[in-house]
């Protein structure tokens, strides 16, 4: 199997945003526009992530749903409000090949074994918020890292694979848009506890640093900014490398 | 025009999208009139082999279908599950597939195996085809997106036209007459998905 670079597309209000650490939102365009240039791009897969589904507690907008994953000429994953395991069957029913489960999944993992049993392992993604403590160690966060889960990170992400997820997205607060590189520590203590398949997410800014994530045993690298915005003053660029570079290490 | 067999199974949006953009022209349609006028069929499908079966059997244009593949020799291409229906029956269900072409569809099993890959088999991989091969024509190091866990297995070695590797080496498309079956999903493969679209959009020119 190969190894996958993903871009990460945030969805407010209906339109693309991107952040830094979860803070400060910049306007990136339309998604039907972004997935068609991703298309040309040749892009492995796509995540699609609702940032305002969770935290406002409304459902997924199933038909914009539909018409990015009609759109995508790869597979997609979508996150973003799946609170149980009908939305779960919907956001399947449009078209999409996985779904990405956080706040909900996070506080009550038998919802991750119920989507793994209802659409299957391989579709059931289980994304994951992290911050580093002072004084070593990770906190997990939820709805939109605006809350800290009581819990111990290398036990829960155990618990996840267990729990039947097929791949788990390592999402690092701290390097969220910042595009100053993975934080490879957490990258490599995550691919150590567990044996699905781990999506690094958070600091991309170059390709070196998708190729650093890989090499700590990851199976896909994902970013936001990295394929958004280009030059010091995050001008709105849409990119993705050349298939020739990315056939190097993948 | 291409008939997309809208029987309430696979993804047949991506499907009329891509050929769209190729600009082949193509119906999503279980409309019998408008089938028989197609020069080519796409047979998609996802999920379990007996729900496909029983959906397309349930589809008004179904008894149709023998006539148009088998007399009129319309081209056809299923896709993933679609590819399954082709052959004569699968172990994942019970039900009879279409068997036009002869042999079984298998699941992976990799017990008291030394490699032991994870099922199902999901991502990208490469397709190398085999000599019968030609929707793959004019693609350098051809890959796909797959999503599966059962393969197919003709009783003719020589209607197997690409291999893949997982585990060890399986039949990932078939290939007989106006028959085709590919086990990936060309609609979700963006260049090689559309070369291999346009390559069975140009039968006609064979005919």
């Amino acid at each position: 199997m190969l190894k996958r670079v993903i871009p990460v597309l945030l969805i407010h209000q209906g339109l693309l945003y991107k952040g830094r650490q979860f803070k400060e939102l910049k306007y990136v365009g339309d998604p039907i526009n972004a997935v068609k240039i991703f298309n040309k791009k040749e892009v492995d897969e796509i995540a699609v992530i609702d940032i305002d589904a969770s935290k406002s507690g409304s459902e997924p907008n199933y038909k914009q749903i539909r018409e990015i994953a009609g759109e995508a000429f790869m597979p997609m994953s979508y996150g973003g409000g799946i609170k149980n395991i009908t939305q779960v069957q919907k956001v399947i029913d449009q078209g999409v090949e996985k779904v990405i489960l956080s706040s909900v999944a996070l506080t009550n993992l038998n919802f991750v074994t119920e989507t793994a049993k209802k659409i299957g392992s391989s579709s059931t993604v289980v994304c994951l918020d992290v911050k580093k403590k002072l004084f070593g160690g990770y906190d997990v966060y939820i709805i939109n890292a605006t809350k800290k889960l009581n819990v111990n990170f290398e036990n829960l992400i155990r618990d996840i694979e267990t729990a039947g997820a097929g791949e788990i997205i390592i999402n690092s607060i701290d390097r969220d848009g910042t595009m100053e590189g993975y934080d490879l520590n957490l990258l490599k203590k995550v691919n150590s506890s567990v044996n699905i398949p781990v999506v690094a997410l958070g600091g991309a800014g170059k390709t070196e640093d998708l190729k650093a994530a890989l090499e700590t045993g990851a199976s896909a690298a994902a970013a936001g900014s990295m394929f958004v915005f280009h030059g010091v003053h995050r001008a709105v660029l849409i990119t993705y490398p050349k298939i020739e570079v990315l056939e190097e290490f993948i | 025009m291409i008939a997309i067999l809208d029987f309430g199974v696979g993804n047949v949006i991506s499907i009329h999208k891509m050929l769209k953009y190729l600009g082949i022209q193509s119906a999503i349609t279980h409309d019998v009139n408008e089938i028989d006028h197609a020069s080519h069929i796409i047979l998609p499908g996802i999920g379990s082999f007996d729900v496909c079966m029983s959906k397309l059997k349930s589809a008004e244009f179904y008894p149709q279908l023998n006539r148009w593949i088998l007399d009129e020799k319309k081209w056809i291409l299923g896709i993933c599950a679609g590819m399954q229906m082709l052959l004569e029956g699968s172990d994942e269900g019970e039900m009879p597939g279409l068997g036009w072409i002869a042999g079984r569809v298998h699941r992976f099993d990799f017990n008291n195996k030394e490699v032991r890959p994870r099922v199902p088999h999901m991502g990208w991989n490469y397709v190398h085809p085999s000599k019968s091969d030609i929707l793959l024509q004019g693609l350098e190091k051809p890959k796909f997106y797959f999503t599966h866990s059962y393969y197919c297995l003709p009783s003719d070695p020589d209607q197997a036209s690409s291999f893949t590797d997982y585990g060890f080496r399986f039949v990932s498309s078939v290939h007989k007459g106006n028959i085709f079956g590919v086990q990936f999903h060309p609609e979700k493969s963006h260049k090689y998905g559309m070369k291999l679209f346009e390559n069975f959009h140009n039968l006609i020119q064979h005919a």
